[in-house]
């Protein structure tokens, strides 16, 4: 591990760039799982596998009909929100009042049945998508060079992190979604939908997986075990972060990324792991997670 | 809360379903079954039953027993291979490993509750993972290959399929009636406690961080046990044990068969190995039966399927096979005579 001169700068922004767009995933994904987990109390494991669906539509979208990335950009978190929902109304609703673990078993369940489906139609081996016209080719900052379409993935995705953020913590549609966490029985008894709001947040949070795995299939291989890992290494920056609060969530997943990015650079054999030992800092350090609240 | 277990069935019938249980797989080779098959069975059997001391008893869902389980048996498998120690040491090494493994992940994984338990249990288990998939001594991803039986203590080879399937049923047999002991003890009641109302086993003077990382080890190593057994039994060692997905499988087990439940984890270890190994044979008979073609695919479709049982079981079975038997049986059996004995109900707790 040496911080010296050995390494070129540009090599070092580049995997710098990576780590944020890694990070961009992180902060969406684990932004989505803090939003539901406070409403529903269900920790989504079907998190990952909804991300890639939302890949793995777009690139169907491309293959079978022709439509192009910035349609299906659109449409691909529409059809995983409806989906979403078919998922909340039909099942979820059911273990509310059940212990949280039966939540993440239901999930951990429709995991394995939406990538045992694609897994049987498509296989394990990657889908090509290439990133859209508009965004291929890189612009020369003079210190280094910038591919397009990375720069674009980051810059979207603080857009909707920061969309998401203002909703919740500046509105009052936020303002029902804070109360409903905070006490959904009075927020009903003011006349408020509750049930409605916990589905169509529902619907919201995979919507946001769906729209991250759509930035991403350009840049990671798109394919059905494409969410498996990555919903790990998002667990444990919901650990490390605390699901108390959103800019949390968001710092954390952007931080851990660019951290992972630099390990890659640094010390390359921990940079599957680097998030899993800050994990294990910071229960030692702090048991409730950076931005957490101990009950 | 978690759906509670029914109440314990009485002494005799307890007997008869051991006892039936016990002549069954003493009998099995001599009946015609695979003894190698019997005895994957009872491995994983034996991991489940570990788990569900945890989930079922102590109410801590831990997402990373694959750790234990995958890691013993490469520890086990690489002792015996390359170190050429005999079969009883290289099952005490994996053990050894797995309780210490368990010692450090439970130290950390106690330090939050609930649904955090379970997350930092995946991702410190998805720890081992990558340490396995990159560490020189596992092979990567072809495994350790061709872990040869040896001899038992030195004298007694294992070759023999026969001689290793009444060796590892022994084994077997010791860690369960170890686990039954275990619930049946003092120890076991403050477990209980903990998982009924843990602020109420505080109050009550019980260390429980300490309780819940005992029985945290206790598990770990049982399941260490199982997957060095597992090493030893069908001589290969490869990532399937130490992936995410290897702690999801035993949760089903116990989840199918009935968390909380003494047998419950064998009969779910038994159906979903056979559901696994038989998937495609099921595909074809159902293929044929109904004229549906599609059911042919079935056998590729593990995945699909588990992930099925495990929406049903949550969704409407979460008692499991036999929790749902045990629950029948108290429906029809009649209630018990009152007037017991002051103190009595003490120690009658499932």
């Amino acid at each position: 591990m040496t911080f010296d001169i050995g390494i070129p700068l540009p090599a070092l922004m580049s995997q710098l760039l990576l780590g944020l767009v890694n990070g961009a995933f992180y902060a969406m994904l684990s932004l989505g799982l803090a939003v539901i987990f406070g409403l529903l109390n269900v920790i989504n494991f079907a998190h990952g596998a909804l991300f890639m669906l939302g890949a793995v539509l777009a690139w169907a979208g491309m293959e079978y009909a022709g439509l192009n990335y910035w349609v299906m950009l659109a449409l691909s978190p529409l059809v995983v929100a409806v989906i979403g929902v078919v998922i909340e109304k039909s099942m979820l609703r059911w273990i509310y009042k059940l212990d949280h673990i039966y939540g993440l078993l239901l999930t951990l369940g429709i995991t394995l049945v939406i990538e045992g489906v694609l897994r049987s139609i498509y296989g394990v081996s990657g889908l090509p998508y290439s990133p859209p016209d508009a965004l291929q080719g890189a612009t020369d900052l003079g210190f280094m060079i910038l591919p397009n379409y990375r720069a674009w993935v980051v810059a979207a995705s603080l857009v909707v992190c920061l969309g998401t953020w203002f909703t919740i913590e500046r509105t009052k549609l936020g303002a029902y979604l804070r109360a409903g966490t905070e006490n959904p029985k009075i927020v009903e008894a003011f006349g408020v939908n509750v049930p409605l709001m916990v589905t169509l947040t529902y619907g919201f949070g995979v919507a946001l997986a769906a729209f991250a795995g759509v930035l991403a299939a350009p840049v990671i291989q798109v394919s059905p075990l494409m969410g498996q890992n990555l919903i790990i290494v998002v667990f444990a920056v919901v650990v490390i972060g605390g699901m108390g609060s959103i800019m949390g969530s968001i710092v954390t997943g952007l931080g851990l990324g660019v951290i992972e990015g630099l390990t890659k650079v640094f010390y390359p054999q921990a940079s599957s792991t680097v998030v899993f030992f800050i994990m294990v800092i910071v229960l030692m350090l702090r048991p409730a997670g950076l931005f957490g609240k101990e009950k | 809360m978690l759906q509670n277990p029914p109440r314990r069935a009485p002494f005799a019938s307890q007997l008869a379903i051991y006892g039936t249980l016990l002549a069954v797989v003493l009998l099995a080779p001599a009946l015609g079954a695979y003894p190698v098959f019997v005895l994957k069975v009872l491995c994983f059997a034996l991991f489940a039953c570990a788990f569900n001391l945890l989930i079922g008893y102590t109410g801590l869902l831990s997402f990373g027993h694959a750790a234990f389980f995958g890691g013993a048996g490469y520890v086990a498998g690489h002792a015996m291979k390359a170190w050429g120690l005999t079969p009883e040491l290289g099952l005490l090494l994996g053990t050894a490993f797995a309780a210490l493994t368990g010692l450090a992940m439970g130290a950390l994984a106690i330090r939050r509750q609930g649904i955090y338990f379970s997350m930092i249990t995946l991702a410190l288990a998805q720890m081992l993972f990558f340490f396995c998939l990159q560490a020189p001594f596992t092979g990567g991803e072809d495994g350790i290959q061709g872990i040869p039986r040896g001899k038992l203590l030195g004298l007694l080879p294992l070759d023999n399929d026969l001689t290793l399937y009444y060796v590892v049923l022994a084994i077997v047999v010791a860690a369960f009636a170890l686990i039954v002991r275990t619930i049946h003890s003092p120890f076991g009641q403050i477990l209980k406690a903990i998982k009924e109302n843990e602020p109420r086993a505080v109050s009550l003077g019980y260390d429980v961080d300490r309780f819940k990382l005992l029985a945290f080890v206790l598990s770990a190593a049982l399941s260490g046990l199982a997957g060095s057994l597992k090493a030893l039994v069908l001589g290969f060692e490869t990532l399937t044990d130490v992936h995410w997905s290897m702690s999801g499988a035993v949760i089903l087990m116990t989840l199918v068969g009935g968390l909380g439940t003494l047998t419950g984890p064998i009969v779910g270890a038994f159906v979903v190995i056979a559901l696994e190994n038989k998937l495609g044979d099921l595909g074809t008979f159902l293929a044929r039966a109904t004229g549906v073609a599609w059911f042919d695919t079935l056998g590729e479709s593990v995945t699909m399927v588990t992930g099925v049982i495990f929406v049903i079981c949550v969704l409407t079975f979460r008692r499991g096979i036999v929790g749902e038997i045990i629950g029948l049986a108290a429906q029809y059996r009649p209630p018990r005579k009152p007037a017991a004995p002051a103190g009595s109900h003490l120690v009658d707790g499932g």
